[in-house]
């Protein structure tokens, strides 16, 4: 542990390699965990399938790229795909769980994922898979800093998705109804919001932007049908973090997630990459909920 | 009237006899007619469906040859070969409930092994406790072979031998004057840390130096920490053991991120498909294996190994990766060890199998006192012009080793 601090501080560029890494695949956390805070702060449901969505968005981009079309444009059409199974899904499963009781809908959305697991190891196999997009690296400062272009390019993605999804919640009808139906959903019922069109839109956009991510992790990484939890625990971690309902939070949390991350894993090894992220949770809810205590003895 | 009659009785007639069969296959081998019957519990479903496949294909292949040859001769009979399989569905604890139920509802006495060393760790303690003899050709970790038991047979090499090729030929590339400095990027799991822990003992004992050595946890889907590493420490031998997610993640990002590694040493190259998906990027990569369709084995039932991997691409369609030629060697064993014991009496068979000294298309099989093929060493491909190439050992070698691996700048 001590011979790699002491590498990061002969070589400081490697830190900052390190960061800019770790801040690419933290665009794709946020990506997911924007869904996720949707999800929840609307519905009420913690959805635990959302690490299989993005796997599936990795398989949609993969079948996609075998028909021909080019690598980049399978973003959208993973998460329009994506978009039609979470509203499917909701229609099928989620509606009958909406106002039951938080362990109902984890355990259906555990079954979900189980599910969504098995049916597609059954039809696309059980393989890692990758994407091949052709694009290049980019060699920065004399070699100091190496990307890979797809990385940068999932980057923007998810910020660009992030703010579109802020600006549609903010002035698209349908964005200030999923806002209404989120603050009181009687309210929103009593002024004649069709709540349940909001939630199957909530559930089906949460599915949409998993897609995307899942198409960016097959081209910038490798997925496979069991590749979900780590991806449906770190959204988690991330919405925890940030809270519901507040997307710059998020975008800052997952990125800031991804570079501390990747520090981890450098300074601590990597075996311990994933402890830190479970270490971190538990220290964040802790620290959490210490501070509300005191805000709960001020209030009385 | 009279027909009901008849008909009764011959239902009476019929059951009685079915009876004596069941009691009769309960008390020794599984043999119908001219039929022997071997069991195996593999994975045709779940997250080894591929390589279960690939078992499976292999077990098939074998059993066809071997009754289209005419059978096994035992005690001056001829027998042919069946398989009585299951879907073990991947997990562990459906291995185990199969193979009780094919040695005791299905009377199978000779069990062929699953795919992976973890469902064969849950097999064999079963197998073991009913004296039935297993040959398996996929469970390669050096824990099976150390629990004593007696009734566990491997064809194929164990884990700790899987990149030791590696070392020695960066030990022979390097010359005498330095010390060569080694990067370990392992998966957190039995069968890495075996590889790792043959890998260690090697470089130690050749006198190289550690300088990385990264437990890479089964759910990581990103390596760039570990290649930090690389880029700063610039080992002369990087060996990653990860199954085809390593491999895949490894070639990708190495290549991505632009470092340069004169040397770098992988498992499941073929699993992941490497020069398939990354071409040019996989280039000069070293890859481990249990077999190659250019080795110089032969035997009389497949001929060469090159004329197996003619006759299974021409019976299913695509090369055979090496999990397909252990398991039809597997097959092989069981029938020489039929024909030396003359008997189909478990515990004969296992002593005939125990004293297996054969050579087949995958190489020879002799087992040592643990059950482990010792007669067989590993084989190292290297990725040349977009073919793997066999460099080790060098005296089944079809290829000279291209070293260093040239820069990303130069390429």
């Amino acid at each position: 542990m001590f011979e790699n601090l002491q590498l990061l501080i002969d070589y400081p560029s490697l830190g900052v390699d390190l960061v800019a890494n770790g801040l690419m695949i933290g665009a794709i956390f946020a990506l997911a965990a924007f869904g996720m805070a949707l999800v929840w702060g609307v519905l009420g449901i913690i959805n635990i399938a959302q690490g299989e969505f993005v796997m599936l968005g990795g398989f949609v981009a993969l079948t996609a790229a075998g028909l021909g079309v080019p690598p980049l444009l399978t973003i959208p059409l993973a998460a329009i795909a994506l978009f039609i199974l979470g509203w499917g899904l909701y229609r099928l499963v989620i509606f009958r769980v909406v106002d039951r009781d938080l362990f109902v809908s984890l355990l259906a959305t555990f079954g979900l994922s189980i599910i969504l697991q098995q049916l597609s190891n059954e039809i696309f196999g059980a393989d890692v898979r990758t994407l091949e997009t052709g694009l290049g690296t980019m060699v920065l400062f004399d070699g100091q800093i190496v990307l890979a272009e797809i990385k940068l390019v999932s980057f923007v993605t998810a910020l660009t998705v992030g703010l579109a999804l802020w600006a549609f919640l903010k002035r698209a009808r349908l964005g200030q109804a999923i806002r209404a139906t989120a603050q009181n959903a009687r309210a929103a019922r009593i002024l004649g919001i069709d709540t349940d069109r909001v939630y199957a839109a909530t559930y089906a956009l949460n599915a949409a932007l998993c897609g995307a991510a899942g198409s960016l992790v097959v081209m910038a990484w490798t997925i496979h049908p069991y590749i979900g939890l780590p991806y449906t625990v770190r959204s988690f971690l991330v919405v925890i973090v940030a809270g519901l309902g507040n997307i710059v939070a998020v975008i800052t949390a997952g990125l800031g997630l991804g570079a501390l991350e990747n520090l981890a894993g450098f300074i601590l090894g990597a075996e311990y990459q994933i402890a830190f992220v479970f270490v971190l949770m538990v220290i964040l809810l802790v620290g959490r909920n210490f501070l509300l205590r005191r805000k709960r003895e001020y209030l009385e | 009237m009279v027909l009901g009659n008849m008909l009764r009785k011959l239902g009476v007639v019929l059951m009685a006899s079915a009876v004596t069969m069941v009691t009769t296959v309960g008390a020794s081998a599984k043999v119908e007619g001219d039929t022997v019957y071997l069991g195996a519990a593999i994975s045709l479903t779940g997250k080894y469906s591929t390589n279960g496949a690939h078992t499976r294909k292999g077990y098939d292949l074998a059993v066809d040859q071997i009754n289209a040859a005419g059978g096994v001769t035992v005690d001056g009979m001829s027998y042919k070969l069946g398989i009585i399989y299951y879907d073990d569905e991947s997990t562990p604890a459906r291995g185990a409930q199969l193979a009780e139920r094919l040695i005791q509802q299905d009377g199978v006495q000779f069990i062929l092994g699953p795919y992976s060393s973890g469902l064969t760790r849950a097999m064999a303690p079963i197998t073991e406790k009913y004296g039935i003899p297993m040959v398996e050709a996929n469970g390669a970790s050096i824990s099976l072979f150390q629990e004593g038991y007696k009734y566990l047979f491997a064809v194929l090499s164990t884990t700790e031998q899987y990149l030791q090729g590696a070392v020695a030929l960066a030990a022979e590339t390097a010359g005498d004057d330095q010390t060569l400095r080694v990067g370990l990027a392992m998966e957190n799991d039995p069968f890495s840390q075996d590889v790792r822990a043959g890998v260690i003992a090697d470089a130690e004992r050749l006198g190289m130096r550690i300088v990385i050595d990264d437990k890479l946890p089964p759910e990581l889907n990103d390596m760039s920490a570990t290649l930090a590493k690389v880029r700063a420490l610039r080992p002369d031998l990087l060996v990653v053991s990860g199954h085809a997610k390593g491999a895949a993640l490894a070639i990708r990002q190495i290549a991505d991120s632009r470092i340069d590694i004169p040397m770098l040493a992988l498992t499941h190259c073929d699993a992941a498909q490497v020069i398939e998906k990354f071409a040019e990027k996989a280039e000069f990569a070293l890859c481990a294996s249990q077999w190659a369709p250019g080795l110089s084995y032969s035997d009389d039932l497949f001929g060469s190994a090159r004329d197996f991997a003619d006759l299974f691409e021409a019976t299913f369609d695509y090369a055979p990766p090496y999990q397909s030629a252990e398991s039809a060697a597997a097959v092989m064993v069981f029938a020489d060890a039929f024909e030396r014991a003359g008997s189909f009496d478990p515990a004969v068979v296992r002593d005939a199998l125990a004293e297996t000294d054969m050579m087949t298309f995958y190489g020879g099989i002799n087992f040592d006192d643990a059950g482990r093929n010792v007669a067989k060493p590993m084989v190292l491909f290297q990725i040349q012009d977009g073919e793997y190439r066999v460099v080790y050992p060098s005296n089944a070698s079809e290829a000279e080793l291209r070293h260093p691996t040239p820069r990303w700048s130069e390429r």
